[in-house]
């Protein structure tokens, strides 16, 4: 329950007065709350936690990490399911 | 050598390896915190990789092991509660109350979800208006920010039919507790990789100097893993106890003070009682006062009992790093993931289902 999953930052928006970022997991898109992390702007990675980004991180780390995690099905497991808009 | 090719670094995994073999001069006891770092550990075969001196044992690091059975059976009732949509993490859903699961309230007609984020939960207030939706707040401080977040912003939008069940549980005062008990045979800690992401790595410095034990944040790959015992092993035989830091590609030494200030503001420190173990105080996280209106606990009139566990899972030990999910007659007969009999056994985090997964052939071919 405490996995993180590296991604990165699309795009940013402002929704209902908070920061939301649409943020790549390699195949998955999901959109995912910046408040903790105000200095990230697009092209930055980030590591997401429950639809939270939680620390920013730098582009090779991430890569490398995002790989792995797919490479053990564990990026859609954790995802889950598109929420319904 | 077992398993190394799978590494991403193959040569390096090699070469740690062999330095630990050097390195190492007695047995040593690390302990792993995290159910994460558990479940890489029994995937990639690291406890068998490591020189036979080093014992890894598993830590009390998976919310979904930990949080009180009184605590599911309040949020089976509120489940249950004519009007309620009940929202969780997927993984909270099979875990056994004292009679039944959420799984089996869903099964007779409740309106039970899964979502991924609790922002998601706050969507689902929204979007039912005149429906009760309640939130299962569980997770360590990780989690935390994340639902507090929740919480805030429901508060900001006067969302009045959002509650949350606030089980949160803290790791620092869980380890102390491991350190001051009689049985305690742990020496060194790998400390979770994601909590230090939120809470920086000043707690472990403390908990390090306190208790004269070395703590290594650790990452969630194998190698990270690899690392942060060779790190652990190195300040043991060196005989140094200090915080250090292997996960620096995510962890900074503060930590995330945003999401620590947001944490602070709806939450306040309480005692817990965890799964199996018993009261630890000042081991949670509760709403504030400010935010009753949204604290489940104080909407929902749930009697709390007193529920016994089913007698024979060990759970308990098990996550203070004493006995091994093998050592537990259920494992793998009577408790498999299909039907846990006790926690540990339901989330992949769990140490029963980290065995299960990975271990259960070697060791039901050995039985
Ligand atoms: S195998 Fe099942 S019954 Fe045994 S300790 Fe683990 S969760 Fe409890």
């Amino acid at each position: 329950m405490c996995l993180a999953i590296p991604g990165e930052l699309i795009e940013t928006r402002e929704t209902g007065g908070l920061r939301i970022g649409k943020v790549r997991f390699g195949g998955i898109t999901r959109d995912t709350c910046l408040a903790f992390v105000p200095e990230a702007g697009p092209g930055d990675y980030v590591l997401v936690h429950a639809g939270f980004a939680i620390s920013r991180i730098n582009e090779a780390e991430a890569a490398r990490t995002l790989a792995l995690l797919e490479g053990a099905g564990l990026v859609a497991e954790e995802l889950g399911p598109e929420p319904i808009p | 050598m077992k398993y190394v090719d799978e590494y991403r670094d193959a040569a390096h995994a090699a070469s740690l390896v062999a330095s630990m073999q050097r390195l190492v001069t007695r047995p040593w006891v690390l302990m792993e915190i995290c159910g994460g770092q558990t479940h890489t550990i029994m995937r990639y075969g690291i406890d068998e990789l490591l020189p036979k001196d080093i014992e890894l044992v598993h830590g009390p690091g998976c919310p979904v092991c930990v949080t009180a059975i009184e605590t599911v059976d309040k949020a089976i009732a509120i489940a249950s509660t004519p009007g309620v949509i009940f929202v969780s993490y997927g993984d909270m859903l099979r875990v056994p109350g004292s009679a039944g699961d959420l799984f089996r309230v869903k099964a007779n007609g409740g309106d039970v979800r899964i979502v991924y984020s609790p922002m998601d939960a706050l969507r689902i207030a929204r979007q039912n208006p005149d429906r009760r939706v309640v939130f299962f707040a569980v997770g360590f401080e990780t989690t935390a920010p994340a639902n507090a977040m929740a919480v805030w912003q429901a508060k900001r939008e006067g969302i009045a039919n959002f509650s949350i069940l606030a089980a949160h549980v803290l790791v620092p005062p869980a380890i102390s507790l491991l350190l001051e008990s009689p049985g305690n045979r742990v020496q060194g800690f790998i400390a979770p990789g994601h909590v230090c992401a939120v809470m920086g790595i000043a707690e472990y410095e403390e908990l390090a100097a306190r208790y004269r034990v070395p703590f290594v944040v650790g990452g969630f790959e194998p190698l990270d893993l690899l690392e942060a015992v060779h790190m652990l092993v190195s300040q043991l035989e060196a005989g140094r106890c200090e915080a250090e830091n292997q996960y620096t590609r995510c962890v900074s030494r503060q930590g995330n003070a945003a999401a620590r200030e947001r944490m602070r503001e709806v939450f306040t420190v309480t005692d817990r009682d965890w799964r199996g173990i018993g009261t630890i105080p000042a081991s949670g996280l509760r709403l504030r006062p400010e935010y009753a209106a949204h604290d489940a606990e104080q909407l929902f009139e749930v009697q709390s009992t007193r529920a016994p566990e089913p007698s024979d899972c060990i759970g308990a030990r098990v996550m203070q790093g004493i006995r091994k999910p093998v050592d537990c007659p259920a494992f793998g007969t009577r408790c498999t993931p299909e039907h846990p009999l006790g926690a540990p056994m339901v989330s992949a985090e769990g140490a029963c289902a980290a065995y299960y997964a990975y271990r259960r052939h070697a060791f039901m071919a050995a039985v």
